[in-house]
């Protein structure tokens, strides 16, 4: 009983990942075909493809545009919600559970619902098109996200270090400075990565409120893949697999210093 | 008294961050709000009653339900029993929650582009069904109903199944081994330690994975049928807002978007607190 449901299990899975893998194979083999119409495989392979999406989707633009995107979104987050996630973590103050649901809310919420008032408001006060305004769009999910990640890291971090450096006569600036940022390296660097890869993917917001020269990756693919027949479809291919190369190597380098399993919680081992 | 201050200086903190929420957030939320309530013409009600009279409008919150629910469901189902196998730390545990999580990366739209490939009437799977004399003709799996589901699956059974990795081994394993000493059967383990610390975590997940299920949009457009049986409520946001320019109705969809949202996620937290009301963190450290 037991043996046949873990080998159905193991059979679910194994189904699931083959039919991911050939439908990422189906998508490679495409971006190197010459011709590929209703065979087994394409009539022949080229890479051509990839310097045609290279010119004809100014993917070199965009790419640069989602770096800037992505490390602006990263940065900022940080830099706000660090220190929020130090204060939540740390001390009891009035209001907490209100400013918590504030930080909890746009989670729970999806990024259209709140996305489509916001470019209202973008496009009256002129942000909307701008990178500007995809950046701060973006920050709405990025900020409570490393606020969630990281206010359960500083937790576990010994308060008796800050008492001592306090005892010591050290205000709350040097304490910061020299006793808490020093120990928040391992969580600030999951928290970016986490965020970096979340970013890369944020289709919704980033259709909401983006131009035709502030578009990341995610959208300029859809564009691409929306305005199918105009461009063939190959050089569609070519693109996402640029797309998946790009996101799949920074989830690869954030497995690689976060745990998955201790996300939520800690246990200790 | 100086402990006092130094401690409300430390709260202060939490200061710009939750400014930038409202500023971002809570007043465009707001102002979505207000202007749903204040249409071109009409009366204060008259973009939610276009809305729920509109016959393209009000049944896409069926149509975004009866894709969202049981693509929720499905991943909620099959993510539970994989990380509950897979919580014990082994040399083969990274490998496997790798290659579980590499979907991740795709993206809804490299997804969409490759089922449309490897699905279509004539990609790999269609043509290896027909040639095993599985089916006659060739299988449509995409622009329906079906393809966005499955799109819908794959996006999101990753996000699930790290959740759900990450409730299960925040239980202490010494409470399962107890309950095996006591001579319990692997699944009265599970049935009634795991479970009842996992429902928490488990009614989060499903929170969590229903916030983007229920926000499907791109592959609803490029896989589904939009004109009908796909069209789901942000595709008619998005038209109300960038194609006929009628903000009033855009926030009006939203709001009401917002609010089924609030409603599954209350049922879902509330029938959690119905069948679990001990500690939300119990059974860890």
């Amino acid at each position: 009983m037991r043996r046949a449901f873990r080998a159905l299990l193991a059979g679910l899975a194994t189904f699931f990942v083959v039919n991911v893998l050939f439908l990422v194979g189906a998508v490679a083999v495409s971006s190197v075909a010459t011709r590929w119409l209703g065979t087994w495989l394409p009539d022949g392979a080229t890479t051509r493809w990839y310097r045609d999406a290279w010119h004809e989707f100014q993917l070199g633009s965009v790419l640069t545009v989602t770096a800037e995107v992505v490390l602006a979104v990263v940065a900022l987050s940080i830099v706000l919600g660090v220190p929020a996630a130090y204060a939540l973590a740390r001390r009891d103050f009035r209001g907490k559970r209100l400013v918590l649901l504030v930080f909890l809310l746009p989670l729970m919420v999806p990024p259209i619902t709140y996305g489509v008032p916001l470019a209202t408001v973008m496009y009256k006060v002129g942000l909307a098109g701008t990178l500007g305004g995809v950046i701060l769009a973006n920050l709405i999910p990025a900020l409570p996200f490393v606020i969630l990640v990281m206010t359960p890291f500083i937790e576990q971090i010994d308060p008796n270090l800050e008492a001592a450096a306090r005892v010591f006569g050290a205000d709350t600036r040097r304490v910061l400075l020299h006793v808490v940022i020093p120990q928040l390296g391992p969580g600030v660097l999951a928290a970016s990565l986490l965020v970096l890869v979340r970013t890369i993917a944020m289709f919704e917001l980033t259709f909401l409120t983006a131009g035709p020269d502030s578009q990341t990756l995610v959208v300029a693919l859809y564009y691409a893949v929306f305005a199918a027949g105009v461009r063939a479809p190959q050089s569609i291919d070519a693109m996402a697999m640029v797309y998946m190369a790009v996101t799949l190597v920074w989830l690869l380098i954030a497995l690689t210093f976060v745990d998955p399993t201790q996300l939520v919680s800690r246990v200790r081992r | 008294m100086t402990a006092d201050r130094r401690a409300d200086r430390a709260a202060l903190l939490v200061a710009p961050a939750a400014a930038v929420m409202v500023l971002l957030f809570i007043y465009p939320f707001l102002h979505g709000l207000v202007l749903s309530f204040r249409p071109a013409a009409g009366g204060a009600l008259a973009s939610y009653a276009t809305f729920f009279t509109n016959r393209s409008l009000w049944p896409t919150i069926f149509t975004t339900l009866r894709l969202a629910l049981p693509a929720t469901i499905a991943n909620v189902a099959f993510a539970l029993p994989v990380a509950y196998h897979m919580r014990r730390r082994s040399r083969y545990q990274k490998v496997v929650i790798t290659i579980l999580v590499i979907p991740m990366t795709l993206g809804t739209v490299l997804i969409a582009e490759g089922m449309l490939t490897y699905l279509g009437p004539k990609g790999w799977l269609s043509q290896t069904l027909q040639l095993l004399h599985l089916a006659s003709g060739p299988v449509r799996l995409t622009h329906n109903y079906t393809g966005v589901l499955l799109s819908l699956i794959v996006s999101g059974f990753p996000f699930v199944f790290l959740l759900m990795l990450s409730y299960v081994s925040g239980i202490d394993p010494v409470l399962g081994q107890a309950a095996a000493t006591l001579g319990a059967t692997p699944w009265r383990q599970f049935r009634y330690i795991y479970l009842p610390l996992l429902l928490p975590g488990l009614a989060m997940a499903f929170c969590l994975a229903f916030v983007q299920a229920f926000s499907v949009f791109p592959s609803a457009v490029l896989l589904g049928a939009p004109a009908g049986p796909t069209r789901v409520i942000s595709i008619a946001a998005y038209e109300a807002a960038f194609e006929q320019f009628d903000d009033s109705l855009a926030s009006c969809v939203a709001m009401i978007m917002g609010a089924v949202q609030l409603i599954v996620v209350s049922a879902v937290l509330g029938l959690r607190r119905a069948l679990y009301r001990g500690p939300v963190t119990g059974g860890k450290r």
